[in-house]
Order: structure tokens, then sequence, then C-alpha cells
């Protein structure tokens, strides 16, 4: 008698240690578990927590809760190569049992994580910051989804603002891997279509030192350079170009002109006045949400606590897949019933506010959106900045070509010599 | 049978073997005792079953029932990137700790060793990339292991005849060229981007990519592996190694040679790196430069004094510890800082334990476990 009485004391006490804890959780329903991968280790490391923070962001402005269900973001960290990324990507989905995935950063993570999401029909995968073409043109996967445009819808823009300079010919200093060949596509593409000639393109290694072998191929009768290099890549060659003598005109890719660039100290800053490029975002664009946006980014993450003066290009898209996560469960009503059916189907039909205007999926659940070509500008007080010179909107992933004619970049696709 | 009655049935084993165990209470010198009685020597039982008898402890058999029955326990996800792949990473710390502990030259390149039998199996074989070959398995995977055993002989060759530091950068200067070869070239590896879709092939319709039978797979090798150098290391050339380890003039003046031991001991190494990094690929689906970038040539070496280098086990043990840590530490610590805890770790085990794990536990054993007849050349 006793002894049961002690037993229904104690099985009381911790029924209700339990409720205390999980008592938030039963009011609302389940929670949701998110995984949330970015590159917290190498060449990235400081993009993939920017990462983090936008898609921080995208939480905090919902109060953390969608629906009813509180949402549980678990995190994990790779270091830009594929293999660390599915290693991660697979301990989120199948040891912490996430029901949405988002992430990665770097375009090879992309197709890797891509590929595995395959193997996990269960689980939503959501795109964090990868920008190569063939995640979602190649062998696509049907719970993949990306909501930030990608490398080649990143340039569209720039080849007719440079027709407008009167470059007609021009020579392309880009790094060896992917995410470059997509840029460089995107720019071709229309700049080729346009009568622009392209005599040379220079692959260089990424991380490379030393480009004094590339600046001697720089032929005489080119009009100017596109450079995408990667933000030291592109000082480093800022600095040798001008130690050579150099003296052509310079279009910059989509992560080239960044703020490490523009504050880059030497006689030839004042030449890079007039700098044009192109990008999904532009730091000095004045519609009101991309304002409100950047307000709460710098009220959340303040220089003192690590953040940067302005949202970075991964902050911002992965703000922006992290939003598409949480609307479309907020669309329907935080039901992840039947294998997430409804919720892929919410997904795909959702026009998705972001703060630099509306985006829609394709049939390949590739974003379609905007792209800003910018300027490099002196302001009275002498600093350089960018502003926004022209807005393309409706951008898709076959860059106005019909998907049949549409082949993807690569070193020598496309040419026109 | 259950482990109870396999710990009963081995412990009378042990019992009958203990006249065996304890020569030297008799009064004799160790190394000199005279061979114990064999208690199945007259019984007529196949050789291979006498041998077990001899050898076999209760924790040889606890540890194959659990390696065995693991997948019953835990989930597929543990069984997969924690079970297989510290076996595979276990394999490839093996070929280093055995050049480094028996043969006393620390080589960096073991993962460029296993990258190259990775590559060779993404370049001749079928993978997502045009340029690939696309020849069979049976046929590749051979080749993959011949090419890591040449390139492990020609580095061998090259660095056998420096010592100490000198090995090392020589060796890591191999791993690093290899590193931007297969970094900058593109018309055979492919670059930056390196091969996806390298996958395991299908056998009787058991899909080697599975995590069951791809544990399994890997099981088997590592295991292949370890008693391969558990039992190199007896044999006369195994033992002429160890010789050349501790005095190589001496050897040399007794007519061994050095150098051909040497270059011998980095084939072995070559062998068993090779099959790891065969294993490697098709655990990654995928083979980029990354995965043989400075970091792992390093983490290689981390891994093997993680476990010590005195014992074939050790490798295994260091890669256990290295991949739970890699893959549990962002929990513990749930921010940008969870590699503190991991180098954290390495560095207490270091500090704490100079020859790893192995140290660790030899170190308790001493204090906590029965006390020892300390015999100084015959190992059970």
């Amino acid at each position: 008698m006793k002894n049961s009485k002690r037993i229904w004391i104690r099985s009381i006490l911790c029924a209700a240690a339990l409720a205390s804890l999980n008592g938030i959780a039963f009011g609302q329903g389940q929670p949701v578990k998110i995984g949330l991968l970015a590159t917290l280790e190498g060449p990235f490391a400081a993009g993939g927590a920017d990462g983090m923070r936008g898609a921080e962001l995208a939480v905090k402005q919902r109060g953390g809760v969608v629906a009813g269900r509180k949402i549980e973001i678990i995190k994990a960290s790779s270091d830009a190569k594929p293999d660390v990324a599915v290693n991660a990507t697979r301990k989120l989905v199948e040891q912490d049992k996430v029901d949405i995935m988002v992430g990665p950063l770097s375009g090879g993570e992309g197709i890797a994580v891509k590929d595995y999401s395959k193997t996990q029909p269960q689980v939503t995968f959501i795109n964090g910051g990868s920008g190569a073409q063939a995640t979602t043109l190649v062998n696509t996967s049907p719970n993949f989804f990306r909501f930030n445009t990608e490398g080649a819808q990143w340039m569209v823009g720039l080849g007719k603002a440079a027709m407008d300079k009167g470059y007609k010919r021009t020579m392309i200093i880009a790094e060896d891997y992917a995410f470059p060949y997509s840029q460089v596509q995107g720019f071709m593409a229309e700049y080729c279509r346009l009568g622009g000639k392209v005599p040379v393109k220079a692959w260089v290694p990424l991380g490379g030192k030393d480009y004094s072998s590339v600046i001697a191929t720089i032929p005489k009768d080119v009009d100017a350079l596109l450079v995408i290099l990667g933000g030291a890549d592109a000082v480093n060659f800022l600095t040798q170009y001008e130690n050579s003598g150099g003296d052509k005109p310079m279009m910059g890719g989509s992560i080239t002109v960044s703020q490490d660039v523009l504050n880059y100290r030497g006689k030839r800053r004042d030449s890079l006045v007039g700098t044009i490029s192109a990008g999904p975002l532009a730091d000095t664009f004045d519609g009101a949400d991309w304002k409100a946006f950047v307000a709460d980014y710098q009220r959340n993450y303040p220089v003192s606590a690590g953040g940067y003066p302005s949202p970075s290009l991964f902050a911002f898209v992965y703000y922006v897949n992290m939003k598409a996560a949480l609307d479309g469960l907020a669309a329907v009503n935080g039901d992840l019933s039947g294998g997430q059916a409804k919720y892929r189907d919410a997904l795909q039909k959702m026009v998705l506010k972001t703060p630099t205007g509306d985006v829609r999926l394709d049939s390949n659940r590739q974003a379609i959106g905007t792209t800003f070509v910018t300027e490099v500008v002196k302001d009275s007080s002498g600093n350089l900045s960018t502003k926004v010179s022209r807005k393309v909107d409706n951008i898709d992933q076959t860059l106005g070509i019909k998907p049949e004619d549409f082949k993807m970049g690569s070193r020598d696709v496309p040419a026109c010599p | 049978m259950t482990a109870a009655k396999w710990r009963r049935a081995m412990n009378t084993g042990v019992a009958s073997a203990v006249p065996r165990l304890l020569p030297s209470a008799g009064g004799s010198a160790a190394p000199t005792a005279a061979p114990a009685p064999d208690p199945y020597a007259d019984s007529n039982a196949p050789r291979w079953l006498k041998f077990l008898w001899r050898n076999l402890s209760p924790r040889h058999v606890f540890t194959l029932a659990f390696v065995l029955l693991l997948p019953l326990i835990v989930s597929p996800f543990i069984i997969y990137q924690v079970a297989a792949q510290a076996l595979i990473f276990g394999l490839i710390a093996l070929s280093l700790s055995f050049l480094a502990g028996y043969g006393g030259m620390v080589s960096l390149a073991q993962m460029s060793v296993a990258g190259m039998a990775g590559y060779a199996l993404a370049v001749l074989g079928v993978s997502g990339t045009a340029s690939s070959l696309g020849w069979p398995w049976g046929v590749v995977v051979p080749f993959a292991l011949l090419i890591a055993v040449l390139c492990s002989t020609l580095i061998g060759w090259l660095s056998v005849r420096t010592d100490g530091i000198y090995t090392i950068m020589i060796t890591l200067a191999i791993g690093v060229a290899f590193y931007y070869l297969v970094l900058q070239n593109y018309t055979v590896f492919n670059g930056f981007q390196g091969f996806q879709k390298v996958y395991p092939p299908q056998i009787y319709g058991v899909n080697l990519s599975d995590p069951v039978p791809f544990y399994f797979l890997c099981l088997f090798w590592a295991m292949a592996g370890y008693f391969l150098i558990k039992w190199l290391v007896r044999t006369p050339f195994g033992i002429a190694l160890q010789g050349t380890r501790d005095n190589a003039r001496r050897m040399s003046s007794l007519g061994y040679n050095v150098t051909a031991h040497r270059v011998a001991a980095y084939a072995v190494s070559g062998l068993l790196a090779g099959v790891g990094g065969v294993l490697l690929v098709w655990y990654n689906g995928l083979i980029s430069p990354g995965s043989v970038g400075t970091g792992w040539l390093i983490n290689l070496l981390v891994i093997a004094v993680l476990g010590g280098m005195k014992h074939p086990i050790g490798a295994f043990l260091g890669a256990i510890v290295f991949i739970l840590l890699q893959t549990f530490a962002i929990d513990v610590i749930d921010r940008e800082r969870f590699n503190l805890v991991i180098g954290g770790v390495f560095l207490s085990i270091v500090l704490f334990s100079p020859d790893g794990l192995l140290g660790l536990w030899a170190k308790l054993r001493m204090r906590f476990g029965p006390s020892q007849v300390i015999t100084s050349t015959t190992r059970r």
C-alpha cells in the first residue's frame, strides 16, 4: 500500500516535470524541425556565418512559430566540400530526423545534396545559397527546391549594359569551376546575341596568387575585361594589373564587386568608377521591402555583434530560402502529413515575396526572379559604392532561350570569338 | 549462441591454457621459457581450429560478436555514417600506423595513395562525368589497387633514403603536389569538381550502397587488413622491418637490405590505402580534390596518433573517436565553435597519453586490472 502510494507520487512528479518541459510544445502542436546547413569552416566560413544570420532572421520575423507549431532549428556545418556537406546533411536527416532541410551554401555541395535528396523522399530539401546551374537542370530531384536565382541568372542584363557602354570586344578572366562557368554563360548569352565578341577566355585556378601570365595574354584590341574572381583573388588581380600598367575598363561578376574590392586602395582606384556588374541584390536598391529587410538585419545583427554593415549575398539568399520554407508551412497551416505532398504543392505554387520582388518557381522547382545591374559610383565624400542602373525582372533559368536549345555553361560553351 | 555461453566456453578454454601462460612462475626467465604444453596438441582437429583455440580470448569473441550484430542494435545512420566511415578511415590510417609504428617511417602521403586509387576508380570506371572510361568494376577495382601499390612503392622508393622529419617533408610535398595536380588538371581529373556518382556495384541483387551491406563490405576489408598486418609483423619480413626501425645500421651490417624492406613496407601500405580509397569513393559516391587536400593528409596522422601506433587496432580506435567527434561535436556546442571541442579532445588525449588511446588503455589496465606477468617477446 505504502509502496504503491510512493510510486503514484513519483509518477505524478515525473509527469509534471515532463509537462513543464514540453508544455509549450503540447499547447501548439508538435514542433517542426528544420535542418540548417552552411559552411562554418573553410573558404566560405564568413559567408556561411552570415547565411545562418539570414536564415535565423526569417525565423525571428515569425517569432519562431508558424501556424501554431514551434520552429526548431538544428544547425550543421560543412567546409564547401561536397562529401562533407552530404555527411552533415545525412546526420540532420537520418539522425536528427528533420522535417525540412535548408542548405547547403556552395555549388558543388548543392549538386551532391540534390543527389542525396532523391534517397530521402520523406524530407523536403530547400537550397541555401548554392548557385550551380546543374542542380535544377540535369537529373532533377522531385523534393529539392531552390528559391534563389543562380549564377547565370545573376548576370542577365550585364551584356546589354556592356554594349551600351560601347564594349564591343571583351576578354574574360574567371576562376575555373562551375559557378564562374554559369556567370560567364549568363553574360555571354546576351552579349553575343547583341553582337559582342569574346576572343579570349582565361580560366585561372581558385585561390591563385600570380596573374602575371594572364595579364601578359590580354590582347591590345579588347575594349574591356570581365573579371569573375572572388574577394582576395580580385584584389590580387587588380594590384598586379595596375603594376603592369593596364588601363582597360573593368566589368565584375556577382561576387567580385563587393565591399573589400571597393575598399581597395591603389592608383587605379578611381578607374573602378564606372565598373558595371550584376547580381541578385544591390546594397543601394531603394525598394521599400529591401530597405525594411536591411533595417531588420542591422537591428538584429549590428556590426558590434559580428554582422555586416549591409546583408551579404549569402545572408540574402539564405533569408529568401528560409522564408520560403516558413511561408509554405504557413500556407498549409503547418500540415506536413501525407509525405509532405500538400506542403510541396504549396511551395511549387507559391509566389514568394522577397525583399527584391516576387519569386515564382518553374517546373524544375527553380526560382524565376530579379537581377540588378549596378555601376560603381563615387559619392561626395570620396567613397566608392554601387548604384542600381537597371532592374531586370522575371529571369528564368534558361535565360529566355528555348529549353531544347539551352546548353549548360562550361569552359567552351557558349563561344563567340 | 548467446554471449554468456560464449564467455563460459571461452573461460574454460583460458583456464586450461593457464599453465602455458605462466611459465615464468616456475622460476625460469621469461624470454627463454620452454614452450608451454599445448592441451590441443594431440587432438586431431584441423590446424586452423587448433590455432583459433590457442589464440582466441573472450575479448576477441566479444568484439567480433559486437561488430557482426551492430546493424541489429543501432540505426542505419550510425551504421553507415559512423561505423562504415570509421572502418574506412581506420583502414587508411592502418596503412600509416603500419609504416610509422613498425617501420619508423611517417608518411603523410597515405591519403594521397588512397586518393590515387579513388581517382583511378572514377576515371576508369563509371561516373556521372562524361570523361570517365566506363570499364566494368571487376576490372577497375584490381586496376585501382595496382595503381595504388605502384604509386606507393614509388613514393617509398623516393623517400626511404631519408629519415624522420625529411620523410615527412618529402611525403607532404608529394601529397600537396597530387592535390594541385587533380585540382588543376581538367582533361583527366576534371579539376575542382572531380567525379560524381561513383557508386558501389550491385552483386547478386544486393545493392552495396545500402547501409548494412556496405557496412559488412567495409568490415570485411577492415578485418582483412587488420589480420594481414597482425600476421605480417610476426613473419621474418615483419621482424626484420622492426629491426630496421630500431637500428637500421645494425640490420644493414647483419646483411639485411634495409632499403628493400622499407620499400616493400610502402608497397603493403599502398595496398591497404588503396582498398580504403576505393571504399571511401564508394562511401561518398564522389571524389573531388577536397578529399586529398592538406587537411585530410593531416587528419589521417591525427587518427593514427590518436589511436596509438603500437598495435594495428589503434588505427581503428582513433578513427572511431575521430568520426564520432566530427559527427556529433556540433551537438555539444551548437555554434561556430564546435571545432574547439574536437581540438580539445585531441589535445587532452595526446597530452595525457603519448601513446594515444592504446596507451590510455594500457595505463588503466596497469592500475586497475589483474597483475600481469611481463613477457617481453611473446605475444598472444
